[in-house]
This record gives C-alpha cells, sequence and structure tokens, in this order.
C-alpha cells in the first residue's frame, strides 16, 4: 500500500474514496508517494534542522556537568539531583521545582479554562451569527489586536490601569466602593492570568472557529427539526463536532503557558516561580547542563498533559 | 507497511546528505567573510561588545572623525555578554564588561589581556582602580570581585590573576559607579539612612529588590548586615550557610507581602519608581535620573553602610591579532582620552581617567558631578535635554564622598551554583 493512501485512510475514509476516484486524471507522470514526500520535505527539513537536532543535543547536555565557566562533556546527573534537590528531604514541605511545577499548572489551567470558555463563544458567535464571511473575517481580525502592540509594551501598560494610583483603582475610590486601593490587581495571580488570557484567547478562537465553520447547518436544522432545544443542540451536536478545535486550541494556549515566564514575570512581578523562569535564571549563571536537564523535564510534563488530552480526542481521526 | 519504512529511511538519508552539503555551505562563506580586514583597502571596523552603558551613538561618532575606527555594537545584557564570550568568542573584537564577570571569563580563556605599556594614560587611571582607594586616599571597601583584586595577570596568557601589577591588564577600565537605595522623598516623607530601611514593616507592599541573582543577593547582603543579623566576612563570597540566612531572611519578608514586585530592567525599576507602586527599592543611577527627568522626586539615597559597587573595563576576544589588535588599542586609547569619559560623567557614572575627562568637561559641570557642589546653572544629558535645574546638589555629593564609601563590589562567589539555586527558591517561595 502507498503511503499517501495509507495516511489518508487514517484520517478519513471519505477523502480516500474522494482520491481514488480523481487517480485516473493524475496517476500519469509521478507517483503519488512521491509527490507527498516532495510536499512534506520542506516542513521536515526545518522540523530536524531546528527542532529534532537541537532537542536531541538540549538531552545530551542535560548529562553533562559543568563548572563557572564551561560544559564537561562527562557523564553527570547533576542537572537533575540539583532540581529535585530537598523534594525528599523537606517533606512534607514541597520543594522549590514542586512548588513551581504546582503553581505554573494552576495558572495553566486557569488560563486554559477561562480562554477556552471565552473562546469558545466567540466562535460560537462568529460562526453561527455572524452570517456573511466579510464579516466574519473582519471580526476575526479583531481579535489580534493584542498582537499589535509588543509584548512588553502591552504588559507595561497595564501598570497605569491595575497600579496602586491607577484607572480601576482610583474609579472605585471615587464611587466610594473601596477606601484603600485594591493591591491585588497588579503584580499577583489575577494580573497574570488577566494578561495571559488577554493575550492567548486568540489562540482558542481560531481553531475553534475553524471546527464550527465546517460544521454542515444541515445539522443543526435537523436537531431543531427533530425537537431538540438550543443547549440539546449545543451538547449534542455542536461541541461534540468542535472537538478538535477545542483540543488543537487546547494544546496552544497550555504548551504556550506551560514555557512562558515573561508575562508571568512582568505581570506577576517576579515573584510568581515559573518552570520556564527557572530555565531562564540557570542560563543566564551559564548553568546549561542545569538548564537543559529543567528544559527536559518540562517537556516531558507538557507532553504527558497534551498525551492525556489526546487520549480524550483522537485529534488524527476528527481532523 | 515495510516498504514505507524503507522509503522513509532511504529519504532520510537524503536529507541528511542536504543538510551537510548547506552547513558545508554555511562554513565556506563564513571562511570568506572572515578576514576580509587583511586588506588595507578595507575601512577599520571593530565589533564592540558590551552592555548598553557605554555604547552612545555619539560616542562611536566621535570615534569615527577622530581616529577612522568604525564601532559596531552589539548590544546585550550582563549575563548575555558573558554567555556570548563563552560560546561564541570569535563573534565580536573588543568585549567591554564587567570585572565580576572575570572570574568566569579569564579561566574560559576566550579573552585575550591588554599590554599596559600600550595604554598611554594607563598610570593616570584612577587609584579605584589599580591601589583600591580615592585619589584623595580614602580606602575603598574591598568585599566582592573589587577590580584591583583582578586586574592583572601573572602572565601573557596566564589564567591566574597577579596580586602585583604586571604589565598584563585584563580589562582597561572605562566606567564604574556606586549604586544605593532609590526612594520616593515625597511618598517616605522622612530621612533614610540604611539599607534595613528595605525591610521595614512600613514600607510593606511598596518595597522591591531586583532579580537579577548575581547583584540581588548583595543588595540583600547589605540590607542583612544593616538589620544587625549578620556580619559577613565577605559579602562577595559567601559561605553556603551565610546564603541559606541571606535568603531565609528575604524569603520571611517576601511572604510577609514587603515586596511590591521584583524588577529586572532598567526600564521595569524606573516604572515601579514613577508609578509609586514602589517607595523605595534597588535602583541604578540612570534609572533615578530618569525619573526624575519625568517631573517625579526620587533620590538615589546614600546610606550609613556604604555603596554597593561595580566596574567595567576593555579587553579582547583571543581571536584579535595583527592590524585589529592595534586598532583595537587605538580605539581604548581615545576611549581614555576624554571625549567618552566626559560623555559619561555627564550620565552620572565614573571615567576611569579623571584628568583627561575634566578637559572635555565645562568647569561647571564639573562642580556637580565630580565636586558634589551646587549645580551653577542647568545641568543637561549629552543629548541636551534637562537633567537638574540650577542650584541642584548631586546625591551622595563628591566623587571622593560617593567612591570612597563604597562597601562592596558586584561579585561571582565560589558558592555561584548553590545561590543561583537557593535564589530561585526564594523566587518560588
Amino acid at each position: 500500500m502507498d503511503t499517501s493512501q495509507d495516511i489518508l485512510q487514517q484520517a478519513s475514509p471519505d477523502l480516500v474514496r474522494g482520491s481514488d476516484t480523481a487517480r485516473p486524471a493524475k496517476a500519469a507522470r509521478l507517483s503519488p508517494s512521491f509527490v507527498s514526500w516532495l510536499q512534506a520535505g520542506p516542513m521536515m527539513l526545518v522540523f530536524l534542522a531546528f527542532f529534532l537536532i537541537p532537542l536531541v543535543f538540549v538531552v545530551i547536555v542535560s548529562f553533562w556537568d559543568y563548572n563557572e565557566y564551561q560544559l564537561l562533556p562527562a557523564f553527570s546527573g547533576r542537572g537533575y539531583t540539583d532540581t529535585f534537590e530537598g523534594c525528599i528531604a523537606q517533606l512534607p514541605d514541597l520543594c522549590t521545582i514542586a512548588k513551581t511545577y504546582l503553581k505554573t499548572l494552576k495558572l495553566c489551567f486557569l488560563v486554559w479554562a477561562i480562554t477556552l470558555f471565552i473562546g469558545f463563544w466567540v466562535a460560537y458567535f462568529l460562526a453561527f451569527h455572524v452570517k456573511s464571511k466579510t464579516w466574519q473575517m473582519g471580526l476575526s481580525l479583531l481579535c489580534t489586536i493584542p498582537f499589535w502592540t509588543s509584548n512588553v509594551i502591552r504588559m507595561i501598560a497595564w501598570i497605569p490601569l491595575l497600579g496602586r494610583n491607577g484607572l480601576v483603582n482610583s474609579g472605585l475610590m471615587k464611587t466610594g466602593l473601596i477606601n484603600q486601593p485594591v493591591e491585588w490587581l497588579l503584580f499577583s495571580e489575577f494580573s497574570v492570568v488577566l494578561a495571559l488570557v488577554h493575550l492567548f484567547t486568540f489562540f482558542m478562537v481560531v481553531p475553534i472557529f475553524n471546527s464550527m465553520i465546517r460544521i454542515d447547518k444541515s445539522l443543526i436544522e435537523a436537531a431543531y427539526d427533530a425537537g431538540a432545544t438550543g443547549f440539546q443542540t449545543l451538547v449534542n451536536v455542536v461541541v461534540p463536532l468542535a472537538k478538535p478545535g477545542i483540543v488543537i486550541g487546547s494544546i496552544f494556549v497550555i504548551t504556550i503557558v506551560m514555557g512562558d515566564f515573561i508575562t508571568i514575570g512582568v505581570m506577576g512581578g517576579q515573584q510568581i516561580a515559573a518552570a520556564g523562569k527557572i530555565i531562564e535564571t540557570r542560563v543566564n549563571a551559564l548553568q546549561f547542563p542545569a538548564a537543559a536537564a529543567n528544559a527536559v523535564i518540562l517537556l516531558v510534563i507538557t507532553f504527558l498533559i497534551i498525551t492525556m488530552m489526546s487520549r480524550i480526542v483522537d485529534i488524527k481521526k476528527e481532523l | 507497511m515495510t516498504e514505507t519504512t524503507k522509503k522513509t529511511g532511504v529519504s532520510r538519508r537524503t536529507l541528511l546528505k542536504g543538510t551537510a552539503g548547506l552547513a558545508g555551505l554555511a562554513a565556506g562563506s563564513g571562511a570568506i567573510t572572515g578576514f576580509p580586514y587583511v586588506m588595507s583597502a578595507e575601512p577599520k571596523v571593530l565589533r564592540y561588545l558590551g552592555t548598553a552603558v557605554n555604547e552612545g551613538d555619539d560616542i562611536s561618532k566621535q570615534c569615527l572623525k577622530d581616529t577612522g575606527i568604525k564601532i559596531e555594537y552589539i548590544t546585550a545584557t550582563t549575563d548575555d555578554v558573558t554567555k556570548r564570550v563563552m560560546t561564541q568568542p570569535n563573534s565580536f573584537d573588543v568585549l567591554d564588561t564587567e570585572y565580576f564577570s572575570l572570574k568566569k571569563l579569564v579561566p574560559s580563556g576566550n579573552i585575550l589581556a591588554l599590554d599596559a605599556k600600550k595604554i598611554k594614560e594607563f598610570d593616570n587611571i584612577t587609584p579605584v582602580f589599580t591601589k583600591g582607594e580615592t585619589p584623595g586616599g580614602k580606602k575603598i571597601g574591598g568585599q566582592g570581585t573589587a577590580p584591583w583584586k583582578v586586574l592583572y595577570l601573572e602572565g601573557k596568557d596566564s589564567k591566574t590573576f597577579s596580586k602585583t601589577p604586571t604589565e598584563f591588564v585584563t580589562l582597561i577600565p572605562t566606567v564604574y559607579n556606586a549604586d544605593t537605595l532609590g526612594i520616593r522623598p515625597d511618598l517616605i516623607k522622612r530621612p533614610i539612612n540604611s539599607w534595613s530601611e528595605l525591610l521595614n514593616p512600613e514600607f510593606k507592599g511598596k518595597a522591591s529588590i531586583l532579580n537579577i541573582p548575581s547583584i540581588g543577593i548583595m543588595d540583600a547582603a547589605m540590607v542583612v548586615e544593616a538589620t544587625g543579623k549578620h556580619k559577613y566576612a565577605d559579602k562577595g563570597n559567601m559561605t553556603k550557610d551565610e546564603i541559606d540566612l541571606t535568603m531565609k531572611v528575604m524569603t520571611e519578608a517576601k511572604k510577609a507581602g514587603q515586596f511590591r514586585a521584583f524588577w529586572k530592567d532598567f526600564n521595569e525599576s524606573v516604572n515601579l519608581m514613577a508609578s509609586g507602586e514602589t517607595v523605595i527599592q534597588s535602583m541604578w543611577s540612570p534609572a533615578v535620573t530618569k525619573v526624575r527627568s519625568m517631573g517625579i522626586a526620587c533620590t538615589f539615597q546614600p546610606l550609613k553602610e556604604g555603596y554597593r559597587s561595580w566596574a567595567s573595563g576593555f579587553c579582547v576576544s583571543k581571536g584579535v591579532s595583527g592590524a585589529k589588535l592595534d586598532w583595537a588599542y587605538e580605539f581604548v586609547n581615545w576611549f581614555l582620552s576624554g571625549y567618552a569619559g566626559a560623555y559619561l560623567n555627564r550620565q552620572g557614572y565614573y571615567s576611569a581617567v579623571l584628568s583627561t575627562a575634566k578637559a572635555h568637561m565645562e568647569p561647571y559641570e564639573w562642580a556637580y558631578w565630580m565636586e558634589g557642589k551646587p549645580a551653577e546653572k542647568d545641568i543637561k544629558a549629552p543629548n541636551g535635554s534637562l537633567l537638574e535645574k540650577a542650584g541642584a546638589v548631586r546625591d551622595g555629593g563628591s566623587y571622593e564622598d560617593r567612591m570612597g564609601a563604597v562597601a562592596c563590589w558586584n561579585a561571582v562567589m565560589d558558592e555561584n551554583d548553590y545561590m543561583v539555586r537557593k535564589w530561585n527558591e526564594f523566587i518560588a517561595a
């Protein structure tokens, strides 16, 4: 069996049937398997050169030793043992790495849940309530507004809004709701989650919208004709069919938040630990193997989360 | 299925071949562009790696005018500069870095010491660097990586610092300053005179410290010592117990909500202070100036325990030789000849050769910046913007008073690795 068909069969039996009928027309010169390799080639090359090979190096270096100024290419688990320092000795208190990951996972979960909620409804609105293609396009572009300014400026802009003497606090004080400025608006978990949601909801909207727009409208009409309430249609028709989008959006958001340390740093006033921050500190101190070890740990944990998610939905099958 | 696997194998091999070819091409082109400076027709170009402190456009323009050497700046943070020297020693010619990095840079063998005999003004370099005292004879605190401890090497390619002067100089000094806490006098409304005020519960939720471990730990040590909890033998080279103690004090303060935020870069520190989020924090001199230029009261407060100081200087990459090395000497000599020194002094830093810088400054400027006298006229920044109105006095006073009160220097500790881990723990607490 040739490769292209193999892949296609996995993806969708319908498509393969389609390609069977189309075959006589294009079978003439190049074999389809060669064509698919050619198509996938450039991406594979990029993937190999800029992702897989560097990744292999990271894993190798994570098992090296180091001193103040150089890597020592001798096998050493020091990067890992240092990282998990005190994890058993300090019990029941949590060690640094456990605390850091718990915090990162908590932020990750909150951001994921909120972006999913907002993203789902924005996508729903765009897909089902906006009728014209032009408006759909225009409104989707509006969602990209947070990306029009640089990351740093965008985050600095929160200070005049949420700060001690910022707009929100002075507004609340004027209305008499509070007597003293509310401190937790900025440099807190609240502000971190707010900024991350603001940034990454877009990554949820696009794939969900993409899934929803492909839902056959007649299915919804059929549900309506069969007497389903709006809620029943949503739960039994729209959500299941939008699942691939939801999972892809979730993967985007989770992988970004797990590795983020700049937003968490700036919005958390550098007082909130992040998995990425540990890596940065280590790299800056020229402790590359320790940084690599932490990167490997982060990668494994993120990979586990994504594996769990793809257990829930088989993306390959759904696409 | 087996057929597919085989095909994959073939393509992967082809891919690898392609990649190797590309890599070879890249290496080849690198080799070609690697030595154009041999040709005499080429302009004199030096790639200058450093932090933004010394990298003014005015300086490079003036240098081109005076010497014909074109300076190409490569700007990075202190940590990134060190990283670059370690990992890409051939990507720069002249290095401008801090003395405390030398403990990492010198053993790596990636930098070349300069010959003191070829530096015209070497004997006029301020005794702060050579003897550890001010020109007026005040002894300067030597805790941490004080420049005079790491100024000389035993031999040309030696990796050992010499205790006595030799002609092999690790870094030809360029710029330095004495750092302390910045405060908002309008919000604090009472005199502040000790580092211990950083942890005073009065400023709960309004204090900050910088989140760069190697510098932050020094500020933390100044604070801990000021509170009387511990007296360090050397704040710049703590034992593990001392690191634990320092971080414990800071962690307790953090958990009690003492700190509003930590800052990592210049602009963050300016924002925190200007917006009133913090009223007392570790700060750098130009950041204080920037807050003040926004019309907000901010003082670079002299404290009784003294200042934490830092210093930078020039060396060259190990890959520099021949004509390029001559240009490097020409450039360093030019840098010490006055224009650049005056430029740095006007920003609130200090220049290494005071006499030449003085010749390039107006007497009223010198009196304000260096002698601690009230400004006779408005004080302007090198770019012409107003810094202080006539009558103002520099925080901390004169050069003698400020440099004479230095207690410790930025440092890399022997227990650096442990310290960085503890710092991460502090952030996670």
